[in-house]
């Protein structure tokens, strides 16, 4: 796995998360990457809406332009049947990922 | 603060969104990046700050639009207004079509009918049009026809002789003279038709021959599929077996296509011939409407024919085509022949012309003319009910057409309000046009399809109609050739555009304030093209009047000419040809032996009456001499046929002796010569009411037999001779008993009950006891007859076709304008029934509305028919093209039609609920 493709990877992994609670906009997405990653994770506005649009494309997300009384309507995206699944096999992988990562490094040092 | 939309849009540019999206995605990034600044100013940062702030998290100039752009290229951008330019015409151009698809797809019954009339009106017009092209359109398949002349005597309205063939044209005396003397061809041939006989013995098996002369195939330059053609050595004065050419179609038919044909033998008429080669195909002969079969050299007649016709000067039988010799003209070659004409005559005078005769002979005079598309009698016959079928067939398309602007104006009226939100939108006219453009163009194709399937089952009925059982008439090709194809997809995109173009521009032109304006359907009438829809209707009406007049003319003259009194009853007669070659009867023993044969044919059990007769009638030979009455001062000479029958004649074709007797056994050679003659001969012989017992004179024959006197022993009703349309002519019957030439192919007429399958058994067999040598064929009397009524026939029945096709199509157009008005008077016809008027009366008006129209269109119909139909007096027997009856009868059937196409609309109207129709406002 490049350094590109892990970046990306993990970059769908966090929005997919995300957005399994509830439907979110991209702003929302985005201070929510920053707060919850502690600022270590942090997106850009061309790459976070093209990383969207992209899903929104494959089909794992769909935008919905939502209005409020008394509130500039917004896009929401919610995670779709396929989406879930797409999040559930890169959770798995993630976290075997993150589990040998572990084991390798912990090895080393212990 | 900065403007984020402009921010947005101007990274956004490099994408290229349809706009829509691009609208989605700047409004959700400039509300990104809104939020982001409030937040960092809500966090402490200065306006300005956090301004460069966001703009750095925005990133450089294009990396988002480059992002973007990159995610949208691969779907197609879609379009704000379904018409507006993308700025690529093919693509545009397949986005038409498919919207086209879309909207006919959608109006099902519109586009089915459209569909079908269009393709009617091009399949007729092109299957006619391939008929004409086959027949007269396509010179001779030789090599430059344009070079050919037919040399022939010109205005010919006397002749005296033997006339065999389809074209009797010269005697072999004459083509010698002509081959000899002639300077304007580079090379001139001869030919005469026969029939061969190819069986040995038993049922006949008769092939088309041709007698050619030695350059015929040279002079046409055609060439060779298998090994060669006569030349000029192999057609010398007593030849003996000087070979035979096949055509490319009998080799295949009759010889399997057999590699190894040449040297092959075959049995003309009990004479054997080696092939020597077999002509191209595609070549039929040198003449259009025929094909040959065999063909050999012309001095095979001396072997083949019993009264060798080469020598005989009265015999007519011959055509000359040449080939114009480089600088000549048709013209300077018929002045040439022209100028030769009184050597070539004096010397070949027929010695058996008395002085009148000779006089006249000498008064020919030759011409010559363009041959390129053959001789044809098939053409001569054809042509001009084909043409005239051809302008049916397009009028008939014309009426299409309307049909097809009618529904197309229609449809642009009701998407008035569509066109006027596009134009509104910002389509340009032009694209519009093109949209509407692309509809028609669709119909066009697929008319032309279609049309192309169509003409292709009429051609192959047309054929299959003009086909004897067993005698294809393989000579049509209806394999579409370039011309047939250009001519359909000419006629379909003239149609196209003609009849796609007005509706569309004015649909295009619509005027977009007034159309957003009106309500769904204004009580008033508003353009929309409907007083031109009316006059379309007006116009299909009259068109279509003008061909159910030519319907009924000519099935009515054909109906006429069935039940015409010839004078003789053909149902239940069979013809039964023999051959008797085979037998070697000297000449003498031949009458007594043709006598015997009818006894054993009239002892065939379920025979009723049997004779036999040299001339059959209606099969278009004839023998012609001139008579007058005897005795007295010199009466005048006129020509009358002949025919040489025996008892039993009258009876068998139950024509009426009207006086006398029949002949009878004493009426033999040696004895007085006798004849009976009919009414007309006996009027024009100015013998009183009872002849019987009066003497005429006949002229000299060139056998050699000097002037002879017949008794007249009985008078008989008037019959048709060679055609049915023809008047009575004045004829001459003599007895079989006193035949003093007699040949070897007797022909019998049998009346019987039986079917014709189980007498055409009795009688082989019959025949068969008496030697098994004889050939024979059989064909019934009313089949020939029905094959001489072909063009007749064909003409009525295709002309019945188009016709009623016609009045169909006008009746739709009729229904549509006629269902249209009572659509957009639903509102009207509600007011009407609210205040009072009762469905019978809303119907009565809906009617008189469609008779209106039908009125007018007949008035004009009427006139245009009248007008027309004199050219086709011609084609019409017993039938002025006037006939009152006719156009009566075409008014009342095209006023029922219109009517029932009137009622469906109205009795809708009269079911209008007034409260459904005011509400829909």
């Amino acid at each position: 796995m490049g350094e590109r493709e892990l970046k990306k990877g993990s970059a769908e992994l966090l929005i997919l998360s995300l957005l399994e609670v509830r439907p979110r906009h991209g702003y929302e997405l985005s201070k929510l990457v920053e707060s919850l990653s502690g600022g270590v994770v942090r997106f850009h506005v061309a790459s976070l809406y093209t990383l969207l649009y992209r899903m929104e494309k494959r089909g794992w997300v769909q935008g919905r332009w939502v209005e409020k009384a008394r509130q500039r309507r917004r896009r929401y995206y919610r995670l779709t049947a396929p989406g879930r699944k797409v999040l559930a096999k890169q959770r798995s992988s993630w976290l075997a990922f993150v589990a040998a990562v572990k084991r390798v490094t912990g090895g080393q040092h212990g | 603060m900065v403007d984020w939309r402009a921010e947005v849009r101007g990274r956004l540019r490099s994408a290229r969104l349809a706009p829509t999206r691009e609208a989605d995605v700047v409004e959700e990034l400039v509300q990104h990046l809104e939020d982001r600044h409030s937040e960092l100013v809500a966090g402490g940062m200065s306006v300005e700050q956090a301004d460069a702030a966001v703009l750095a998290e925005l990133g450089d100039s294009d990396g988002l639009g480059r992002e973007i752009g990159r995610l949208h290229a691969a779907a197609a951008g879609e379009r704000v207004i379904p018409g507006s330019s993308s700025g690529r015409p093919l693509y545009d151009l397949w986005g038409d079509l498919r919207y086209a698809v879309r909207a006919l797809a959608k109006n099902r019954a519109f586009t089915v009918v459209t569909l079908l009339s269009l393709a009617l009106g091009i399949g007729a017009t092109t299957a006619i049009f391939q008929l004409l092209d086959a027949l007269s359109l396509r010179a001779l398949p030789v090599e430059k026809a344009d070079q050919l002349a037919l040399v022939k005597i010109r205005d010919r309205n006397w002749g005296s002789g033997w006339f065999s063939g389809w074209h009797p044209h010269l005697s072999n005396a004459l083509w010698e003279q002509l081959r000899d003397r002639q300077e304007a061809f580079s090379g001139v041939f001869a030919w005469g038709d026969n029939t061969f006989n190819l069986n040995p013995s038993g049922e006949s098996h008769y092939v088309h021959g041709l007698l050619v002369s030695g350059d015929f195939f040279r002079v046409l330059g055609v060439r060779p599929a298998q090994g060669r053609f006569f030349t000029l050595a192999d057609d010398r004065r007593g030849c003996v077996n000087p070979g035979a050419v096949v055509s490319h179609g009998f080799w295949q038919r009759e010889l399997g296509g057999d590699p190894a044909v040449v040297g092959r033998k075959l049995t003309l008429d009990g004479h054997t011939v080696d092939i020597i080669g077999v002509s191209e195909a595609g070549f039929f002969g040198p003449e259009i409407g025929r094909f040959f079969d065999v063909a050999v050299p012309l001095c095979m007649e001396a072997t083949l024919s019993e009264r060798n016709r080469l020598e005989i000067r009265h015999a007519w039988w011959l055509s000359v085509i040449g080939r114009l010799k480089p600088g000549w003209t048709i013209e300077r070659a018929s002045a040439h022949v022209d100028a030769l004409s009184k050597t070539m005559l004096e010397a070949t005078v027929p010695p058996s012309y008395p002085p009148p005769n000779v006089e006249r002979y000498m008064q020919y005079r030759f011409a010559a003319y363009p041959a390129a598309t053959g001789l044809s009698e098939l053409r001569e016959d054809y042509s001009t009910p084909l043409y005239f079928l051809l302008g049916i067939a397009a009028v008939l398309l014309l009426i299409a057409c309307a049909n097809l602007a009618n529904l197309l104006l229609a449809r642009a009226s009701v998407r008035e309000r569509e066109i006027a939100v596009r134009l509104a939108l910002g389509a340009t006219r032009g694209r519009l046009l093109r949209q509407l453009l692309a509809e028609s163009l669709l119909f066009a194709a697929l008319g032309a399809a279609l049309g192309l399937l169509l003409a292709r089952l009429l051609g192959e009925f047309v054929i299959a109609f003009l086909s004897q059982p067993g005698r294809p008439a393989r000579f049509i090709d209806l394999d579409p050739d370039w011309r047939v194809l250009a001519f359909t997809i000419g006629l379909a995109g003239l149609t196209c555009l003609l009849f796609g173009l007005v509706p569309a521009l004015r649909a295009s032109n619509t005027e977009v304030g007034l159309v957003l304006k009106a309500t769904g359907r204004g009580t008033t009438e508003r353009g929309g093209g409907f007083p031109l829809r009316r006059l379309l209707v007006v116009v299909q009406v009259a068109l279509s009047f003008v061909l159910l007049v030519g319907a009924l003319l000519f099935s009515r003259s054909l109906f006429k000419l069935v039940t015409v009194d010839a004078g003789f009853e053909q149902a239940g007669v069979l013809v039964v040809d023999l051959d008797l070659t085979a037998l070697d009867l000297p000449k003498p023993r031949r009458v007594a032996y043709k006598e015997q044969l009818l006894e054993r044919l009239r002892a065939t059990p379920g025979v009723e009456h049997a004779a036999s007769a040299t001339i059959i009638p209606i099969s278009g030979n004839g023998w012609n001499d001139d008579v007058w009455l005897d005795g007295g001062a010199a009466k005048p000479h006129f020509n009358a046929f002949f025919n040489r029958v025996s008892a039993g004649y009258f009876a068998t074709m139950r024509t009426p002796l009207l006086a006398g007797r029949d002949f009878q056994s004493g009426d033999a050679e040696g004895a007085p010569n006798v004849a009976i003659i009919n009414q007309t001969l006996a009027r024009k012989l100015g013998a009183g009411p009872n002849p019987v017992g009066q003497r005429f004179r006949r002229e000299a024959d060139g056998s050699g037999r000097g002037e002879q006197v017949f008794e007249i022993i009985g008078l008989v009703r008037d019959t048709k001779y060679r055609e049915m349309r023809e008047e009575f002519s004045p004829i001459a019957f003599v007895p079989s008993t006193q035949d003093d030439a007699p040949d070897a192919f007797p022909e019998y007429v049998v009346r019987s009950r039986l079917p014709p399958a189980d007498l055409t058994g009795v009688l082989k067999n019959a025949v068969a006891e008496a030697s098994p040598a004889i050939r024979l064929d059989f064909q019934s009397l009313a089949e020939k007859v029905r094959f001489s009524l072909l063009p007749e026939r064909m003409m009525a029945l295709l002309a019945a076709f188009f016709g009623l096709l016609a009045a169909l199509l006008a009746s739709i157009g009729l229904y549509g304008v006629i269902a249209y008005s009572v659509a957009r008077r639903t509102q009207e016809i509600g007011i009407r029934m609210a205040l009072g008027a009762d469905p019978g009366q809303v119907a009565r008006m809906i009617v008189a509305e469609a008779g209106g129209l039908l009125a007018v269109g007949l008035a004009i119909g009427i006139v245009l028919a009248l007008a027309v139909t004199r050219a086709a007096a011609a084609l019409l027997y017993g039938l002025k093209p006037h006939d009152p009856l006719t156009f009566g009868l075409a008014v009342g059937l095209l006023g029922l039609v219109a009517l029932l196409a009137s009622v469906l609309p109205a009795r809708r109207a009269s079911r209008v609920d007034p409260m459904v129709a005011l509400r829909t406002e």
